[in-house]
């Protein structure tokens, strides 16, 4: 079976954000980069699956400038076989990456992708969800468990909703999208790094995939939020609450 | 001993005071390439994720967890970096191994468990074992499944290693050597599966043995209280009749100095290096609770005084890990020459001896940065740093030992100068023709260079050259008036370790800031850092100089010298204080010490 993991390269979730003082973005230099968190579970979960069912392929594939490689490597380092870069420095939003991860998907005839509900750098959370309507298969979104049945022509998804867990079945070929709770990924441990200089990482330039993608939305401002506000202590119970009933009005 | 092959200049041992080093050979922190950062961040991940929330059980050596993270640890890699390929280990780098072993001392006590583990632990066996004896021990070691401890202190000899009393002899048949004896202060020794243990032959010649913790006699005594790294165990071996195998014996009947010092060297190294990684997780410490902390209205980071203070951690660290690199580097590649010393069965790698010197450099210096450090974060904690709510407390007590083990400061201060004239002695270092020399020089009215520079890191440099100049004359003064009675000169001969020192951290960060010079865009961070550094330790400098020369001379030739002193050390005080306030500012912005040196 082959399982394609995309992974996106985002300022560490522990790394201190700062804007560019003209508002255009964010400050990179100096800022450490990561593999999107969702995509590090979504990885983690198609490893589990080949511990699980035996030898797989799975390729990781990521889109941008050669800085992605570092996360490419990451993917290797943690167990992947292949990585593949898109090479492109134009700016993107979800459609454009949707498209041009259908075509990679064309490309590569994946049994299915694993990705991340949403990067943790723009949170937009439609990427799984167009790519699967651009390729027109099923998609299981916000997963939190997943296991493949019927002869691995399926996928049985309990999916993290607002409600509660939903659980489904999708027919392979699908998209699924890796919530939180799916699995704590495993560290990325030092033979593993060695062994990644050996597998093998392809470049593709985004012309040579044959699409046009093209964002069609625009940032126009970043700007960050008002720091926090020193708290304050109260002495009682009824001063807190007469505090959120009046000052904060929440209750 | 068959004849050494020379060196190129910069990887002699101790060269550096003698000569220029070019900017282009010295290996600096950011050289490091994204898979050897990315090691580190692995083992950054497993401190925060792993060790770091376990730290109350670990401290109070609840249940097994420091045996399990332990484990844990080798099972990611973390514990057989250095050990051949052959044996299950991954044959890293020194300048790769570096930057994980930053990360492990983050938690003083975890970081002596796994440094005692792989460096004196294992060491001993890699380098001067035989191959069965690393058929049957090391892959054990690398992967973390065994645990090693290095058994050579004892109550009574402790900087005097070689007065040990621990006895081995032959027994009747031949087959094992039976020890008896204390070995004391042993680090892994509540949880170590195979000792290095050091015994007299006969009550004789030194020699190492391979003991494993299960032979008949073995056993230890209650874990010590001590004031830090609790996480640590610490106890006595015990040896009544201890059954060893012959085959069991380390590199030869009496060769145990040998092992014992050049396995030191690499400990001292180890070490220098692992308090860098404790200081900088201090510093972040600090930095961070300057920022949230209000007095007055205002955090605490806005502060002159407080300002003062992180820039200074920043200075130290920076011009410590700068030397901590330098020397990896220089090891890895005298490592990779293949060359070996005969002196030893099996012969051991020439790496491991060839930058004594330097090892007892970073032991000294950075194990006092890293004093320095935790004690100006506790301040900067207030009340709070006094308590067990920060880690502030805990850095303070865990850096202590750092002084002590591994040869005091005070033996490494002694060895400085001692080694330098041993080698100068045997040929190796062309010491005596360079003092000689400059002390001709210096003699001669020739008017100096000036050192006024255009630009201030020339200036820099041209101060570390006449720092260099100084410190031979010294040496050449006090030999010719002590000779070989110097060894007992000890506060001169600590004096000139000082010296030592501070040129050889200085002229590391300054190399590091030339390097990055010449291939980034914007190195003022550096630049500032090395300035900052180098500016104080004119100024230490000045009173080592001062107070070795007023012990050895006196009258007009002393009045002499010590204008000499003057004129080699001229320097126009820069302004630190507003260096060090935009050092702290930019460091408050930036969060942490490594991300304020990320280009701007
Ligand atoms: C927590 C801990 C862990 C340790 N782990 C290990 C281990 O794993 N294996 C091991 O073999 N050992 C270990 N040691 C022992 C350690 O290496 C010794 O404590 C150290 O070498 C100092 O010896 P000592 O304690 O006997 O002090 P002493 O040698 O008695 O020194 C006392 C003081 O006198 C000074 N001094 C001694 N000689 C001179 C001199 N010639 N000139 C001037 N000053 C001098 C010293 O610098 C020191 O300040 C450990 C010690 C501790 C505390």
């Amino acid at each position: 079976m082959k399982i394609l993991v995309p992974l996106k390269r985002v300022p560490d979730p522990d790394t201190k954000i700062r804007l560019k003082p003209d508002g255009t973005g964010v400050e990179t230099d100096g800022v450490k980069f990561s593999v999107n968190p969702f995509d590090a579970i979504a990885l983690e979960e198609a490893l589990r699956l080949e511990e699980k069912l035996g030898e797989m392929d799975i390729v990781v594939v990521s889109i941008g400038g050669e800085a992605s490689i570092e996360q490419l490597r990451v993917g290797l380092a943690m167990g992947a076989q292949r990585a593949l870069l898109i090479k492109t420095g134009a700016a993107l939003d979800s459609l454009a990456v949707a498209k041009i991860l259908a075509a990679v998907y064309q490309r590569e005839q994946p049994d299915f992708v694993l990705m991340g509900k949403q990067a943790i750098d723009d949170d937009a959370n439609q990427t799984g969800q167009m790519l699967a309507a651009l390729l027109g298969i099923g998609q299981a979104t916000f997963v939190s468990r997943l296991e493949l049945v019927e002869q691995r022509t399926r996928a049985r998804c309990a999916r993290e909703t607002d409600a509660g867990l939903e659980s489904i079945t999708v027919k392979l070929p699908a998209i699924i999208t890796a919530d939180l709770r799916l699995n704590e990924p495993r560290y990325v441990s030092l033979p593993g790094i060695m062994k990644a200089k050996k597998k093998p990482l392809e470049e593709l330039e985004l012309e040579a995939l044959g699409v046009a993608a093209v964002a069609r939305t625009t940032v126009l401002h970043y700007e960050a939020p008002p720091s926090r506000q020193a708290g304050v202590r109260v002495p009682t119970v009824e001063a807190l609450v007469d505090k959120l009933k009046n000052e904060a009005k929440v209750i | 001993m068959p004849e050494l092959q020379p060196l190129p200049a910069h990887l002699i041992g101790g060269n550096f005071l003698l000569t220029e080093t070019d900017p282009g050979r010295v290996f600096t922190p950011e050289d490091l390439t994204a898979e050897q950062r990315l090691m580190a961040q692995t083992a950054e991940k497993f401190m925060e994720k792993e060790v770091l929330p376990h730290l109350e059980a670990l401290e109070h050596q609840e249940g097994d967890w420091s045996r399990r993270l332990f484990r844990q640890a080798g099972g990611l890699g973390l514990l057989g970096m250095g050990v051949p390929a052959d044996y299950d280990g991954l044959e890293l780098d020194r300048a790769t191994i570096v930057g994980v072993e930053e990360q492990l001392t983050r938690l003083g006590g975890f970081g002596v468990t796994c440094g005692a583990h792989s460096g004196i632990g294992s060491q001993p066996l890699q380098y001067f074992g035989t191959e069965a004896q690393k058929k049957k021990y090391l892959a054990k070691l690398a992967s973390g499944q065994w645990m090693g401890a290095y058994a050579l202190s004892e109550a009574g000899s402790g900087s005097d290693a070689l007065g040990l009393r621990t006895k081995a002899e032959l027994s009747a048949d031949g087959k094992h050597y039976i020890l008896n004896g204390t070995k004391m202060w042993i680090s892994n020794a509540a949880w170590a599966d195979l000792f290095t243990v050091f015994a007299r032959v006969d009550g004789q010649q030194v020699t190492a043995f391979l003991v494993e913790r299960t032979f008949p006699g073995v056993s230890t005594g209650k874990e010590e209280h001590k004031l830090g790294i609790k996480s640590s165990s610490t106890r006595r071996v015990i040896l009544e009749d201890a059954k060893v195998p012959v085959e069991n014996l380390l590199g030869g009947v009496g060769k145990g100095a040998y092992i014992a010092f050049n396995i030191l060297n690499s400990g001292r190294f180890k070490l220098g290096a692992g308090a860098m990684g404790a200081a900088k997780e201090a510093l972040r410490g600090a930095t961070q609770y300057a920022l949230e902390r209000h007095q007055f209205g205002r955090p605490l980071a806005g502060f002159g005084l407080i300002q003062q203070k992180l820039a200074e951690m920043a200075v130290r660290i920076f011009a410590g890990e700068s030397a901590v690199y330098r020397t990896a580097a220089m090891m890895d590649a005298v490592f990779a020459t293949g060359e070996t010393l005969a002196a030893t069965e099996p012969p051991f790698p020439r790496g491991l001896e060839e930058f004594a010197l330097e090892c007892s450099i970073i032991k000294v210096a950075c194990s006092e940065i890293l004093d320095d450090v935790a004690d100006e974060s506790l301040q900067i904690h207030g009340g709070y740093g006094y308590t067990e709510e920060f880690s502030a407390a805990r850095t303070v007590r865990d850096s202590r030992i750092n002084r002590i083990f591994e040869g005091t400061n005070e033996i490494n201060r002694l060895f400085i100068p001692g080694l330098l004239l041993r080698r100068a002695q045997r040929g190796r270092l062309p010491l005596i023709g360079a003092i000689t020399k400059v002390t001709q020089d210096l003699l001669s009215p020739a008017p100096l260079e000036d050192q006024s520079g255009e630009d201030l890191l020339s200036a820099a440099r041209g101060l570390l050259g006449n720092a260099k100049k100084l410190t031979l004359f010294i040496a050449g003064v006090a030999h010719q008036k002590f000779g070989d009675k110097m060894i007992e000169e000890q506060e001169v001969g600590a004096a000139l370790s000082d010296l030592i020192i501070d040129v050889y951290l200085g002229e590391s960060a300054w190399l590091r800031t030339a390097k990055a010079r010449s291939t980034r865009r914007e190195t003022s961070v550096l630049a500032d850092l090395t300035l900052q550094f180098i500016n104080d330790a004119v100024g230490r400098m000045e009173g080592h100089a001062r107070r070795a020369l007023a012990a050895l001379s006196q009258g007009d030739e002393l009045r002499a010298q010590l204008g000499m002193v003057r004129r080699l050390l001229r320097w126009t005080p820069l302004n630190t204080v507003a260096r060090g306030r935009s050092i702290a500012r930019r460091l408050c912005e930036r969060g942490s010490y490594p991300a304020l040196l990320a280009a701007p």
